[in-house]
Order: structure tokens, then C-alpha cells, then sequence
């Protein structure tokens, strides 16, 4: 790597600015030949796993296919689209989806930050800290949901207890509540690290030199760390929004959508794989994808600068 | 570097000691039901009144169990191995190349990752029935890698954007062969994002449920989440929470073992290599 076309430096006159140039210099040509060719392994693998899955989806969205009536398949356009979006089942779990998600990604940020600064800064026991906070991240979503489902249960659980015994999980609120506490628990450490790997980068002279010119603990950590940050905080958030919007694992074993606690994905699975209706279910997917899009362009444009890929001037 | 007071030591020892219960209480839970009879299993109580080994005896020497074992540490290691080193050349290129095309990329493979893995699933079972890649270790490795690529070149531009390349020309300066310009300069500042990147990806392919599930049909393939769902309890109507929550433990010590070792490369990079940022 250290052998190929050094990056553009300020005295390339012809690449530094814009790329409208009819011709470019050797150098420019080089580096974006290097630059597909360093993308296109992932590209390739990206692409071919997923291109027939989302063609298929898309196409399907636009039939009426019902696995169990096959003879009733047939081209119905944007119909599956208006049931949808016409149905009070969608619109409530789209609430309740984005309820878990602001909640439960608000909820992680900070936690996630407070975790990411003990975790790189605590004076003893980093190792152990680090590790314990991987844990509820290690283990098998399924089986952390089987636990805290029978954690919060009446007569098999010891947390069912704080509630009076009332089962926590048939009440809509309280399950919601529920659910976001084991998203919260399982995904936290996930935020945590990638804020910590970006804590890692923030020069520590720059903390001493504020130190030193008086700057207080919160100071420092608003003025320095946070803006020094933003590109992993970034990452952190879209992904975990992404993730949450999408939660599915947790609501599955926890109530499976009982009481109107269902998320856009769980009713998206009972539509596919309960009620075999392929046409709905793959017209939801295709809503699901445009909602997340709409909250990865927020944020991408929320975020300016600090976004990957974009310009390389700081 | 000054003296620690005593205040702040136990300042940050009782932090430390809340975030290790928050984190740990519920495990314990899950270790107490993997100990518990079948009986205790409706016992509300939070230690077992009943203890027993026979949830780990029987799971241990099933092969139902160590087989999907295996599948899911050698499946993980080989996912993550190929999909950091994807990400990290796409990355690189992202991060300090000028090619046309950039924006496409990102916000392709932002796509990718946000289609529902429910509707790639049935897609992908059909694809890899016809090209014989089904109930094999490819047959998973290549959809996790092309789930978890996405996430790698994020995380990885973001951490290669923030790296002094000037540096590196620095240390040719001072001498450096460019080899060593490389390992000893550059590599450990790009490792907390790599390490972090690694255990991202290699968690995700180790919990993934859905894929595994629709994708492998025997113990040939079939990883350990997915394995777990097949456990048969005492009768066709129990569930066996013992065995479950006995697999899930079991499961999550090469985890444990896997962070431990690689949780302090996360933060190798600050005190080697660069003096100023």
C-alpha cells in the first residue's frame, strides 16, 4: 500500500479543485483507478447477495401473490401499496416503532458515552469493565429475550415482582417499556465501543493542553471530545437507528406483537411468513426500506461534513 | 503523571462496580435458569432452589451442539476476516482517494444494510438451492459478509478519515523504509478502528438467527443460534429453557475470550506511534 500514487497533494494543480476538467493529469487518473479498484471486491460481494433479493422484493410488491391461493397471483400495481398504508395496523406499529426507536437510541447515546468514557478512562479494572460491557451484547439476542421474558413474567420471574405482580408484558405501555429496556440493555455496549474506538482518536495533548489553561471536566469533554468525535457518533447513530427501526428479535419473543406492541418488522414477518402473502409483505418491505432511507438522508445531512466519503478538505 | 487521590478512586470504582451489575444481573439470570431442574424452572427465585449440571452434561456431549459450535466460531472468524479486509480497502479508498463515484458507493451499500433481512431471506434460500450453496459454510459466510461490509467501511472511513497521513510522510522523513512507515505509524492508529470493526461484525455474525435459520437445514452448516431453536425439551410441549439457556452460556464464553484478547488493541494505537494529532 505504501507503494502506490501518494494522495493528492496541494501541488497537483489539476486535481485539487474540481473534477470537470477535461483531462487529468496521470496522477488523478491513477488514484481513481486505484480507488475503484480497492472498492470493487465489496462492491461485488454487496451487490450480488443483495440485488436479486431486492429486485425480487420490488417485484413481488407490485403482484398479488398469496402462497396458499396461488391461482389468485396476478399484477395488481400499487394496491398492496394502498392496503398497506391505508391499514390502522401499519400506521400503530409504525408509532410504536418510532417510539422504541427515539427512546431507545436517545436512551443509548448517553449511556453509550457515559460507558465509552469509564471504559477508556477508568483508572483500574479496564479490562474486566470492557469485557462485562461486551457481554449482554455477546449473547444471542433469542436467549437474552427468553430471559427477560421470564424475568418479567409472574410466577416464573424475580422482576415481575416491581410491578406487583401484574404481568408487565400483556399491558401495552408497560411492554413497550419492557422491549425498550432489553434493546437498551442488549445494545448499549454497541454504541459504547464505537464511541470508545472515537474517544481513542482524540489527542491527549490537546486534553492536557486545555487542562492547563483551565478548562473544566465538562468543558473539556464538550469542546473537544464531542466535536473530535463526531464522525464515530455519527456512524454510532445511524446504525443504531437503523438497527432499532428495524427491531424485530426482542418483540418476537417477548409479547410477539400481542397488544398492539408489534413493530413495522413484526407485522412485515406475519404477513410473509404467517399469513404467506408475499405480495403485502414484500410491498411493506419496500416502505420499510423508504422510511429508513428517509432517516439515513437526515442524518447524512444533519451531519454535514463529518458523513464518510465526504470532502476530503477538513 | 499526577497521584490518584483516594476520592478519585472510589469514584471511579463505584462507577465501574454499577456499570459491571447493570450488565452482569440479567446474565446471572440466564446462568441460574441454565442450572435449574425442569421443575425449578417456574421457581420465581432468583438462585436456584434445585441446582443441576445435566443442562450443560447433555448439551456438551451432543453433537447437535458442538457441531453448530464449531460452524459458528469458524463461520464468524472467517466472515469477519474477509469483511474487514473488504472494508478496509474500500475504506482506505473512501477515506483518502478522489474517485467519481463515491457518493454512489456509500449510499449503496447504506441501502444494502437497511433492507429488512426478513424479505432477503426467502430470495436467498432460492439462490443458493440453485447454486448448491445451501446448508454449507459459504452459504453463510458470503450473506454475512455482504451484511456486514456495510457497517465495516462506515465505521472504517470514518476512523481512516480521522488518521494523520502526514505522518507517515514524516516518519520517511525521519528515516523510516516506507515498510516501517506503515507498521510502525500508521498500522496502530488504523488498529482501534479495525479491532472495533472486527468485533462488530464477528457479534453480528455470531447472533444472527434469521439467515442461519433459513439458510442450512442439518449440522453441516447450521450455526449455534440456529441450533438452539431445534432443542427438544422433556416433552414435545416444553420448552427447554435449561438446555437453551445452558447453549447460551456455553456460546458465549469463545465470545468473552474473543473480547478479552482483543479489547486492549482498541486503545494500543493512542500511546504508540503519533506525538502530535
Amino acid at each position: 500500500m505504501t507503494t502506490t500514487t501518494p494522495p493528492v497533494t496541494a501541488q497537483e494543480p489539476v486535481a485539487a479543485g474540481r473534477r470537470r476538467k477535461p483531462r487529468l493529469s496521470e496522477g488523478a487518473r491513477q488514484e481513481r483507478r486505484l480507488g475503484w479498484l480497492l472498492c470493487a471486491p465489496a462492491v461485488i460481494v454487496m451487490v450480488a447477495v443483495t440485488a436479486y433479493p431486492i429486485a425480487y422484493a420490488l417485484y413481488l410488491s407490485f403482484q398479488r401473490y398469496i402462497l396458499s391461493a396461488p391461482q389468485l397471483n396476478k399484477f395488481v400495481g400499487f394496491s398492496n401499496y394502498a392496503a398497506v398504508l391505508s391499514s390502522p395496523f401499519w400506521w400503530h406499529a409504525l408509532g410504536v416503532t418510532v417510539v422504541i426507536t427515539v427512546v431507545s437510541v436517545a436512551v443509548e447515546l448517553v449511556l453509550g458515552m457515559l460507558l465509552a468514557l469509564l471504559m477508556f478512562r477508568t483508572i483500574f479494572g479496564r479490562g474486566t469493565v470492557r469485557t462485562t460491557m461486551l457481554i449482554p451484547y455477546g449473547i444471542v439476542t433469542i436467549v437474552a429475550a427468553f430471559g427477560w421474558q421470564y424475568a418479567w413474567t409472574p410466577s416464573t420471574g424475580y422482576l415481575s415482582a416491581l410491578f406487583n405482580n401484574s404481568a408487565p408484558l400483556t399491558d401495552t405501555t408497560k411492554a413497550i417499556a419492557i422491549i425498550i429496556s432489553a434493546e437498551i440493555w442488549k445494545t448499549t455496549p454497541f454504541m459504547a465501543l464505537l464511541l470508545m474506538a472515537g474517544l481513542s482518536l482524540v489527542p491527549e495533548d490537546l486534553l492536557k493542553a486545555a487542562k492547563v489553561d483551565g478548562a473544566t471536566a465538562w468543558q473539556r469533554f464538550w469542546r473537544i471530545m464531542v466535536p473530535l468525535m463526531k464522525p464515530a457518533i455519527l456512524v454510532a447513530l445511524l446504525f443504531r437507528t437503523l438497527d432499532a427501526f428495524r427491531i424485530f428479535d426482542n418483540i418476537f419473543i417477548l409479547t410477539n406483537g400481542a397488544n398492539n406492541t408489534s413493530s413495522v418488522s413484526m407485522l412485515n414477518y406475519d404477513n410473509l411468513f404467517t399469513g404467506f402473502n408475499f405480495g403485502i409483505g414484500s410491498a411493506m418491505s419496500v416502505l420499510i426500506l423508504i422510511c429508513v432511507a428517509i432517516i439515513a438522508v437526515v442524518f447524512i445531512r444533519g451531519f454535514g461534513t463529518a458523513a464518510p466519503g465526504s470532502s476530503l478538505q477538513r | 503523571m499526577a497521584a490518584t487521590t483516594t476520592r478519585q478512586k472510589i469514584g471511579w470504582g463505584s462507577a465501574n462496580t454499577l456499570a459491571i451489575l447493570l450488565a452482569l444481573i440479567p446474565v446471572l439470570w440466564i446462568v441460574s435458569l441454565s442450572f435449574k431442574t425442569p421443575t425449578a424452572i417456574t421457581d420465581p427465585s432468583f438462585f436456584p432452589s434445585q441446582w443441576t449440571t445435566s443442562n450443560y452434561s447433555g448439551i456438551l456431549q451432543s453433537s447437535e451442539f458442538i457441531r453448530p459450535l464449531i460452524n459458528s466460531i469458524g463461520i464468524g472468524v472467517i466472515s469477519t476476516f474477509i469483511a474487514v479486509v473488504l472494508a478496509s480497502m474500500a475504506a482506505y479508498a473512501v477515506a483518502r482517494l478522489r474517485f467519481p463515484g463515491k457518493s454512489v458507493l456509500i449510499g449503496v451499500s447504506l441501502l444494502i444494510a437497511m433492507f429488512p433481512a426478513i424479505a432477503l431471506a426467502t430470495p436467498l434460500f432460492n439462490i443458493e438451492r440453485i447454486l448448491g450453496l445451501f446448508d454449507t459454510w459459504p452459504g453463510l459466510i458470503i450473506p454475512y459478509v455482504a451484511t456486514g461490509l456495510p457497517l465495516g467501511i462506515y465505521t472504517l472511513s470514518a476512523f481512516f478519515r480521522e488518521i494523520p497521513w502526514e505522518l507517515e510522510k514524516a516518519a520517511k522523513v525521519d528515516g523510516a523504509t516506507p515498510t516501517q512507515a506503515f507498521v510502525r505509524v500508521i498500522a496502530p492508529l488504523a488498529a482501534p478502528g479495525m479491532v472495533t470493526t472486527a468485533i462488530l461484525v464477528f457479534l453480528f455474525c455470531w447472533n444472527e438467527f434469521l439467515l442461519a435459520i433459513t439458510l442450512t437445514s442439518t449440522t453441516r452448516a447450521r450455526t449455534a443460534p440456529a441450533a438452539m431453536a431445534f432443542f427438544t425439551g422433556n416433552s414435545a410441549f416444553a420448552v427447554p429453557t435449561g438446555t437453551i439457556t445452558a447453549a447460551a452460556v456455553v456460546i458465549t464464553i469463545p465470545i468473552i475470550i474473543f473480547v478479552l484478547f482483543f479489547q486492549r488493541r482498541i486503545v494500543a494505537g493512542l500511546t504508540s506511534g503519533a506525538v502530535k494529532g
